[in-house]
């Protein structure tokens, strides 16, 4: 029972460090990506290729990871997204859905279109006993990590000037312009590093969430259950929203094996049909 | 008699702020009655309660002495009471004679036929033509209503309103925005509205106001300050007083 | 002013005719159909890919009607084709082989489906109504994995035997009559389609698509007729669903795929949103290009296809439809400058939230 919900804790986590990035896009630019996917994937076949092909250590590969998918999303963000943000949701959405058929094919054509395994070092293999609980080395790993990630987060959002400024425009992005901020580059900032760190997620992920080219759209939905669920206001919402999403993907997979998406999936329907703004989001 | 519209003891809460404030008001058959107040005073949130886009914390609201406080928007409109809004809110991918046609086709009940097409109706026809006439729009009925000049669009705003045949009907800053050389045309059509629909003017514009209301109200912090005759009003000190170093212009 | 309009009987003539000329039948459009139902003798060889297209082009005029006449975005409208194809699949199973009769069970309950969800699409900005729309696909993809005892599952629904159309017809391996059966059902329905859209009903729809508050403003039950349209919509996909199920004689999950709601959207963008014909006209080109890609590249086509909707988008989306729309409307007799006046500059709004 307890290991249950450590390991919808630890694939909480996981589901957050992947769609923070796109709770931000949406909340900043009110841009629908589903193409976010793209980017997790990315950084999981970064750190399965330079594992498998170049035998670099797990940990070795992270930080490309997230650099990767960081630029890759800078790159796309400057040149193509810049274009669509005046655009309607219809085209934002045509447009990603295309970005995510690219991304599967071409993974497909270069990788194959067979699971991703990554061997992990075996310091993290295996699972220990802590206080009559069976805990998952790896599991507390990306718990470890991801909290990290998240008080870094949470810091970086409400300590820093940066962080201030990206509040400010999300808030009122046009109010924001007026005070001189410059909205556009703090964009391309955030995308890029929420980019990254879908990429980073990608990569922590693959052992548990399966990394085949499939991965976009397989994941699609979750990352958009967590950031319509959790609302754009803040990273607590979308933080409470993983964390539940986690925990009621693995106990329903455990103890309702037949039902479990279904229930989720209904679930985010009601939650989207009686508060659109979001479970978590203020009032407005 | 009757008032056209009437309400009484209306309050609209928003948290802590009252943004109508014990409104009891009466706009009398054939009226033509004009709200005014200073920005802020909450005349937007007042026709917003009156026409139901939002629903009053308490009071009543009467058309023609029926009870429609609980009533929806487009029910309203159905029961005789149409608005015009201050900023244009036309569609803009139809031509005039599509939008007059709608809403003179929603009102016999013709909205539901889905087998018929547009236009077949010889009475729908008749009066899409007199509304076009009433509204000088004959010359631009076939144009898309983006490409219109803003007083066109002002006169269309208005001509939709009245193809609801509306009984009570609220006019929102109607001349807001339009170019001195088309003002004219657009008064003299609101002028020559006819004396069976009652309507309430929302406006800034003095001239306009004085022009066309035989009667005004005084709108300030959400409540009413006080209603009389043009000549009541106008030579009130303290309407002056409220007036006094506020913008004129919303 | 007063004094040059035309006497008033005059006027209405010419309103009535300004009017109804959406509605008039141009002879681009009847050439449209007459090309149409010559494949069916010219061209037996390509009969099995004519009868997807006209499927598939069903399906999209059935996206059309709450796309791009309501303005509902939806990224799970493969829920009511899928449903359909179920429906169709099962009832020729277990009740009867009848192709029209199961048609009709098909939209009927894909019709109860739509009428049910359509109260989720009513409220909340597009971002919602995308999310909804795909969960209700999910949700139905879902129960049909799960329910294997009455869907087959992942195996898919085998064993379906069609009985002759109208008695008639017995369906033939080279989809003679398939194709048949799927372009009259299709032509039927576009009939009514255009019948809709051109109707005062139609009119209230593009309204509502135009200015929502507005359309409340003057009377218009907004809630009531975007019901009515999502469920007639529904009914549409749900016999498109119905029609692959009973002329392939297979159902598998697919039908109810996150794929299939997407390349609907994007078959209906290809030939332009909003004017019933472009669902169509996409749909040809779709698999057209599809038939041309995986003949190149087979396995990978799905790149083509995202780089055509990235490109499209980049290009303009509105921008192409509207030099489709003005070389159609060229074409179908209307000059040049009506057209000018009609489809200018600003694009079409979204729907507010």
């Amino acid at each position: 029972m307890l290991t249950i919900l450590f390991d919808g804790i630890a694939y909480g986590m996981l589901l957050f460090v992947l769609a923070c990035g796109l709770a931000v896009t949406l909340g900043l630019m009110n841009f629908v990506n589903l193409a976010h996917g793209a980017f997790a994937m990315a950084g999981g076949y970064v750190t399965a290729v330079l594992m498998n092909r170049f035998g670099v250590p797990f940990l070795a590969t992270l930080p490309l990871a997230f650099i990767i998918p960081a630029i890759i999303g800078l790159v796309l963000e400057r040149t193509l997204y810049v274009r669509l943000y005046a655009q309607s949701h219809l085209d934002q959405v045509l447009f990603s859905i295309g970005l995510v058929f690219m991304a599967v094919a071409a993974v497909d054509y270069a990788m194959g279109s067979q699971q991703q395994l990554i061997q992990l070092p075996s310091w993290l293999q295996g699972r220990v006993e802590v206080l009559g609980i069976q805990v998952g080395l790896y599991r507390s790993f990306i718990i470890a990590v991801c909290s990290v990630l998240v008080v870094a987060l949470q810091l970086i959002l409400t300590q820093t000037r940066f962080g201030s400024r990206l509040r400010a425009a999300v808030d009122d992005p046009r109010v924001a312009r007026g005070l001189g901020i410059n909205v556009s580059a703090i964009f391309a900032v955030t995308f890029a590093v929420g980019s990254g760190l879908a990429g980073l997620g990608g990569a922590l992920g693959a052992e548990i969430l399966g990394l085949d080219p499939t991965f976009p759209l397989k994941f699609m939905i979750y990352f958009l259950i967590v950031v319509t669920v959790g609302g754009t206001t803040s990273i607590t919402g979308p933080f409470v929203a993983s964390l539940l999403l986690g925990i009621a993907d693995v106990a329903g997979k455990y103890y309702l094996p037949g039902v479990g998406a279904f229930i989720i999936y209904t679930l985010m329907i009601l939650v989207l049909v009686f508060r659109p703004q979001g479970l978590f989001a203020r009032g407005r | 008699m009757t008032p056209a519209l009437e309400t009484r003891g209306l309050v609209k809460r928003f948290g802590g702020l009252t943004a109508t404030d014990d409104v009891t008001f009466r706009l009398e058959p054939g009226a033509r009655h004009a709200l005014i107040g200073p920005n802020g005073a909450g005349k937007t949130t007042f026709i917003n309660l009156l026409t139901g886009v939002l629903a009053p914390t308490s009071g009543q609201i009467l058309l023609e002495g029926e009870d429609v406080t609980r009533l929806r928007p487009e029910l309203r409109v159905q029961r005789g009471l149409a608005r015009t809004f201050q900023i244009n809110q036309l569609f803009a991918a139809m031509t005039p004679l599509e939008t007059i046609g709608l809403a003179v086709s929603e009102r016999m009940g013709g909205g539901r036929d889905w087998w018929r097409v547009i236009g077949s109706k010889r009475e729908i026809l008749d009066e899409i033509v007199e509304i076009a006439d009433r509204f000088r729009l004959t010359d631009v009925l076939g144009e898309r209503t983006a490409n219109l000049a803003y007083g066109k669009q002002r006169l269309l705003e208005i001509a939709v309103a009245f193809a609801c045949k509306p009984r009570v009907l609220l006019l929102d800053e109607p001349a807001a925005g339009v170019p001195e050389a088309e003002r004219h045309e657009l008064l003299a059509t609101v002028a020559a509205l006819p004396r069976e629909v009652s309507v309430l003017l929302i406006e800034h514009d003095m001239d306009l106001v004085f022009s066309f209301a035989e009667r005004i109200s005084v709108l300030v912090n959400g409540a009413l300050f006080t209603e009389g005759t043009v000549e009541e009003v106008s030579t009130d000190p303290r309407v002056r007083a409220v007036y006094l170093g506020e913008s004129v212009d919303e | 002013m007063m004094a040059n309009a035309s006497p008033s009987s005059l006027t209405v003539e010419k309103a009535a005719a300004l009017l109804g000329r959406r509605a008039r039948w141009r002879w681009a459009e009847v050439l449209f159909w007459v090309v149409a139902a010559a494949t069916l003798f010219l061209w037996p060889e390509r009969h099995l890919i004519l009868n997807e297209i006209a499927i598939i082009g069903l399906f999209a005029v059935s996206l059309d009607l709450i796309l791009g006449y309501a303005g509902i975005v939806s990224l799970g409208h493969a829920a009511f084709f899928g449903l359909g194809a179920y429906v169709a699949g099962l009832f020729a199973k277990h009740v009867t082989g009848d192709p029209l009769v199961g048609l009709a069970a098909a939209g009927l309950v894909a019709g109860i489906l739509g009428f049910a969800t359509s109260f989720l699409v009513l409220r909340g900005a597009d971002l919602t109504r995308l999310m909804v729309t795909l969960g209700v696909a999910l949700v139905l993809g879902e129960l049909a994995n799960q329910m294997s005892w009455l869907t087959g599952g992942a195996d898919g629904l085998q064993g379906i035997m069609m009985g002759p159309v109208l008695g008639l017809f017995e369906f033939d391996i080279f989809g003679t009559v398939a194709y048949a059966y799927s372009l009259s059902v299709l032509f039927g329905l576009f009939v009514v389609a255009r019948m809709i859209v051109n109707s005062p009903f139609g009119l209230s729809l593009r309204s509502i698509r135009d200015n929502p508050l507005r359309a409340r403003g003057i009377g218009i039950p907004v809630n009531r007729r975007l019901v009515a349209i999502y469920t007639v919509a529904a009914v549409y996909a749900g016999i498109a669903g119905g029609l692959l199920a009973q002329t392939t004689q297979f159902v598998s999950l697919d039908v109810l795929a996150f794929h299939r709601s997407a390349d609907v959207m994007l078959v209906l963008v290809i030939g332009g949103v909003g004017y019933l014909y472009g669902g169509l006209v996409g749909a040809v080109i779709f698999k057209v290009l599809q038939d041309v890609l995986s003949a190149m590249t087979p396995q990978y086509w799905q790149f083509w296809i995202g780089l055509i909707l990235v490109l499209l988008v980049l290009a303009g989306r509105e921008r192409m439809t509207d030099r489709i729309l003005g070389l159609w409307r060229r074409l179908t007799g209307r000059s040049a400058k009506a057209v000018d006046a009609t489809r200018a500059s600003t694009p079409v709004p979204e729907v507010q939230p």
